[in-house]
């Protein structure tokens, strides 16, 4: 996934890449609970650990994991408008997992903006066209 | 050293990546990796 343009593009522009080798770096697999390889951490600056990816993901999926990474980074920081651009970016990913999930958290980064509860419906709404179906239509059907 | 459009600047000290990471108000990405170098 990394010789891809667009998976390195994303990583230089918006994160500090590190690789740390399992056999090499021991002491990295237990300070951060490794469990697998590959496996791709995303941590705030402060440490905090933002999204964990375990397992091989073909290109388009793992750059939308990393988008939603960053939407949650966001969230962190309550900029609830980096946070739904991110979001919306991942939901149009339409045949990857990141595209439910970032269409789920785009309305939710909009509700939390604006405190506006019909964002949460129409959400609700939202799921009954694109990504019906799906664990995060589920999740939004409450709306 | 200099790099490519497509290759990545791989950092392997966790710490002084954090370091940066703080500085520059980037999040960090850190690949565990088993692959041959």
């Amino acid at each position: 996934m990394y010789p891809a343009p667009a998976v390195t593009a994303l990583i230089d522009a918006q994160f500090v890449p590190v690789r740390q080798h399992v056999k090499q770096q021991p002491q990295a697999w237990h300070r951060f609970a490794i469990r697998w390889t590959p496996t791709v951490l995303v941590l705030s600056p402060e440490g905090k650990e933002i999204r964990r990816i375990e397992g091989f993901l073909p290109e388009d999926e793992f750059i939308g994991q990393l988008e939603l990474a960053l939407g949650h980074l966001a969230t962190t920081k309550k900029d609830w408008r980096t946070a739904e651009r991110w979001f919306e970016t991942a939901s149009g990913r339409e045949h990857t997992d990141a595209g439910p999930e970032g269409q789920y958290w785009a309305g939710v980064a909009r509700y939390s903006g604006s405190h506006a509860h019909e964002e949460l419906a129409e959400l609700r709404r939202r799921f009954e066209g694109r990504y019906a179906g799906t664990s995060w239509a589920k999740r939004a059907s409450v709306w | 050293m200099a790099t490519t459009a497509h290759e990545i600047a791989w950092q392997h000290d966790v710490d002084a990546a954090f370091d940066e990471a703080k500085r520059t108000n980037r999040p960090l990405l850190i690949d565990f990796t088993a692959a041959p170098n």
